[in-house]
């Protein structure tokens, strides 16, 4: 078990790394651990436990602006958010589920470093598209900020973009600023019922290219239900297409959206609870859920991945992997996300999703699978040679001795 | 001119003609120009303060011989500045006379319109609006929107993370983009993204948006395109004070109303417009708000009317809402002719471009009329007012001896200002050689060490364009350094399990 260091403050952080530099050890960094089994299996020598940087630090609601130390539990801010009429439109996604932990746990250094993101994604963007400014300590021990508490800057390189995604492997973050937005005054969601991926896709395609504001367009294939407050749905494929905003707004929208779906299906309604909870599901990937009841089923082993791609070629993808092996999956973002849970295996079906990836375009990232073989196989998108040898020469230009997070995402970096 | 850029390279110099010869074997026919009355479009840019020639002028057509001029300049140790439209307001294209000038302006062609994906892929010296020209037959367009955008192109938007009027809403170039191929002063071509959201591993394009061309030279963009709001209606608000026009801003956000565009003008702004384009404007308030929204026609009706509201409980003076097209378009008009207004009334005018937080407006701008003032020189005021943009245009003539140093030293204090009360130096012009050396003044060593390291990962031997946004080189090998004491540093004083 490795040494763990809690920093209490910046400058322990800025100590810590300091002195694992010179003891040549090398250091994981964690907020709560939510995400701690994502990514190639971490060796390191010490924990570098973030969680005591606590606390919310400035918060100006009309400002649109927070900000918080890099360990404030996300639950924290979307609380005190939620009590100002606001939250964080890139709708973080809670992996407790699939990764069978704690459900509600997380910092906002760790959703900012995943760079998690939601159904909302479509509109809103992700974690990187809210991120206004850090503080942090690299791998070199020095302490550097970029960005700013203000939404519109361009003064020097947007390093949060890099640092949003990074998992950890360039700098340690310390506090961090994001953007925060309105909380729509309500919510509707239109279900169309019984379509196939491909035409559920056509669907969300014309929805997305409407001028309905949606929010959030998924289809749950035949097979994969959720549990939503009025009971499971999708016992049949359902395809669910999201309307926020101020009331008169969605009721006009929603008659709207209904108009221009009437032709592909069985039409329903979620109103506002209902539809919450469903987008809940969809964002934490409820389907594919870890049963932490049944152990032997062992399904927090069971391989699930995470596949971005062009909406337009998502049916394609889901159907190349599906006629070569056991597959479960839903489709997200209008069909630009699709969660695959596979059945067990040596390779956790790298190849076979790799190669079909590799004929749509897009990436796949391995999110859960037994540490075993995540340790054996690319766990994010394997890189071609410039932009492998460009992602190395960006993390030695923070962390030159690869003390923070090495290997997390590929070996080497 | 008195900004210091790096010392030219003699060496380089003395070798001009069998560079020119090179690039001639590179970039045939007409791409490469080396005369001097030739190479005089392109010695400035929207920063029209500096001039200078460049060594030589490149306009490449292909990505391969991006790459090879490129991998030539590298392996000679030649600077190399990139260059769009020109349309630059901090001086990002200002060339060197020791470098290639490289023009991206014969990469014009939209290559792909994928509206079931809603994007487009295009190549950078495609104007911005031509984007949107290309795709608003069906009813879409390319968000960001620039002043410039009827010149400025797409490769440029990329390299400065260019703005407009609706970024509060639809962001900035940065959350508008997919992907794109960029060419490393290597010579390396490398494609980031591509039709799907998100990067693989690390956010490449993140980083190279806003780089100010000093990481790579971009030779394809995949933007995203939206669907165009159903309608717009605007609201031209009056107030006695910017106090009233700040305080109903901060009420339209708190109501949880995200507009499409709220801008606000003071005084000296609201006149010089009116008097050039008639829109209509109040004469005898301090501060004018235009806020406009955009959706479906209920909604927008629905904000208007509580906007109106929000308007009264501060103390509006005039309010007008929009009741046509037409007016919605004039209420603009002066807007966007803000700045042709004011170099209507002044011999020349200096356009600056911070960002505060909103809230500490009416003291930034009690602060800059002592500035002003002080200096003897008369500024206007038009704001971003969603997101705290400000755009002080200072009026000089450059005529008078020792007015265009006056200018500079009056917009420094400005943006160290803005920086004062927690803003930043610039919002969406860049810092180019304009701002270069106030970067300290937001910014510590440390901070810009960092960022000057992140651009070594890309360009090695600092050929692409050197001096801009850093005040200070380094060689890459002196930043890189690492003064590790091992063995000697005491375990801090941190609490471990």
């Amino acid at each position: 078990m490795a040494d763990t260091i809690q920093p209490r403050d910046a400058k322990d952080v800025e100590a810590a790394v300091q002195w694992a530099l010179a003891e040549g050890k090398t250091a994981e960094i964690v907020g709560h651990g939510s995400k701690r089994a994502i990514g190639r299996p971490a060796q390191t020598d010490l924990t570098l436990d973030l969680s005591a940087l606590t606390g919310v630090t400035l918060y100006e609601p009309e400002e649109l602006v927070l900000s918080a130390k890099a360990g404030t539990p996300l639950a924290e801010i979307e609380a005190l958010l939620a009590a100002n009429g606001q939250q964080l439109s890139f709708e973080p996604m809670d992996y407790a589920g699939i990764l069978g932990g704690v459900a509600g746990r997380g910092t906002i250094g760790g959703a900012l470093a995943a760079n998690v993101s939601g159904p909302r994604r479509i509109k809103a963007g992700a974690a990187r598209d809210h991120f206004l400014g850090f503080y942090a300590v690299s791998g070199r021990g020095e302490t550097f900020k970029s960005g700013g508490r203000v939404v519109k800057n361009v003064t020097g390189y947007d390093l949060c973009k890099l640092i949003a995604g990074s998992w950890g492997t360039l700098a340690a973050m310390t506090e961090v600023t994001i953007k925060v937005l309105p909380r729509p005054e309500t919510e509707q969601t239109l279900l169309v019922r019984g379509l196939e991926p491909a035409r559920a896709i056509e669907a969300m395609t014309s929805a997305m290219g409407s001028s309905c504001d949606v929010s959030g367009a998924t289809h749950l294939p035949a097979g994969v239900a959720v549990r939503v407050e009025a009971g499971v749905i999708a016992a049949d494929a359902v395809t669910a297409l999201r309307l926020e905003g101020f009331l008169p707004s969605v009721a006009e929208r929603k008659r709207m959206l209904e108009a221009l779906m009437k032709p592909f299906g069985e039409l329903a309604t979620l109103e506002a609870p209902g539809s919450r909870a469903l987008w809940t599901a969809v964002r934490d990937v409820a389907p594919f859920a870890a049963d932490r009841s049944n152990r032997s089923a062992r399904q927090d082993e069971q391989p699930l991945w995470r596949i971005s791609t062009a909406p337009s070629r998502g049916a394609e993808l889901g159907a190349m992997i599906a006629s070569a092996a056991q597959a479960q999956m839903f489709y997200d973002w209008a069909g630009g996300l699709i969660w695959v849970a596979l059945g067990a295996c040596d390779d956790a079906g790298a190849a076979l999703v790799r190669r079909a990836v590799a004929a749509t375009g897009g990436h796949a990232t391995l999110i859960r699978a037994p540490a075993s073989v995540r340790a054996a196989i690319d766990v994010f998108a394997p890189q071609d040679a410039a932009v492998a040898a460009l992602t190395k020469r960006v993390k030695e230009s923070f962390d030159p001795r690869g003390v923070l997070n090495p290997g997390r995402m590929w070996a080497g970096v | 001119m008195s900004l210091a850029m790096p010392a030219p390279d003699q060496a380089v110099l003395a070798r001009r003609e069998s560079i020119v010869a090179a690039l001639r074997a590179i970039v045939p026919g007409e791409g490469v120009i080396a005369a001097e009355r030739e190479m005089r479009p392109y010695e400035s840019d929207g920063l029209t303060a500096y001039r200078q020639l460049p060594m030589v002028v490149v306009l490449p057509e292909t990505t391969p011989q991006v790459s090879r001029v490129l991998a030539f300049c590298h392996a000679e140790g030649i600077k190399v500045v990139p260059r769009g439209a020109g349309t630059s307001l901090s001086g990002g294209a200002l060339p060197l006379t020791d470098g290639v000038l490289l023009g991206m302006a014969k990469f014009n062609r939209i290559r792909e319109i994928d509206f079931a994906n809603r994007l487009a892929v295009v190549e950078p010296g495609v104007t911005n609006l031509a984007v949107t020209e290309a795709v608003e037959h069906a009813g879409f367009y390319y968000a960001p929107d620039p002043s410039s955008q009827i010149a400025c192109t797409i490769g440029g938007n990329v390299a400065e993370n260019s703005g407009g009027v609706h970024c509060l809403k639809y962001g900035m170039t940065t959350n508008n983009l997919l992907g794109c191929e960029l060419v490393l002063m290597t010579g390396e071509i490398v494609r980031v993204g591509g039709k799907h959201l998100d990067a693989g591993g690390y956010d490449l394009l993140g980083i190279i948006t806003g780089s100010e061309g000093l990481l790579g030279v971009v030779t394809e963009i995949t933007v995203r395109i939206l669907k165009k709001a159903d309608c717009a209606r605007a609201v031209l608000v009056g107030f006695a004070s910017s106090e009233d026009a700040g305080e109903c801003v901060a009420k339209i956000i708190g109501a949880g109303i995200i507009p499409g565009g709220m801008e606000m003008m003071d005084r000296p702004a609201i006149h010089a417009v009116e008097q050039f384009v008639h829109a209509g404007y109040p004469l005898d308030v301090e501060a004018l708000l235009i806020v406009e929204v955009d959706g479906p026609r209920a909604e927008v009706d629905h904000l208007i009317a509580r906007i109106e509201a929000i308007a009264a409980s501060c103390r509006a003076l005039t309010c007008r809402v929009s009741t046509s097209e037409q007016e919605r378009l004039l209420f603009w008009a002066g807007r966007k002719a803000a700045f042709p207004a004011v170099g209507r009334i002044s011999p020349d005018y200096y356009c600056m471009d911070g960002t505060i937080p909103r809230a500490r407006l009416p003291q930034v701008l009690k602060r800059m009329r002592e500035l002003s003032e002080t200096y003897g020189l008369a500024v206007a005021n038009v704001f971003h007012a969603g997101d705290g943009n400000l755009h002080p245009l200072i009026l000089y003539d450059a005529n008078k001896p020792g007015e265009l140093e006056r200018t500079e030293k009056f917009g420094a204090d400005i943006l160290k200002l803005c920086v004062e009360v927690g803003g930043v130096l610039t919002g969406e012009h860049g810092v180019g050689v304009e701002k270069r050396d106030l970067m300290p003044a937001m910014f510590s060593e440390a901070d810009l060490n960092q960022q000057q390291r992140l651009k070594c990962a890309f360009d090695d031997k600092g050929l692409l364009n050197p001096g801009k946004v850093f005040p200070t080189l380094h060689r890459c090998a002196e930043l890189g350094r690492m003064h590790v004491h091992a063995g000697r540093v005491a375990f801090p004083d941190i609490p471990r399990f």
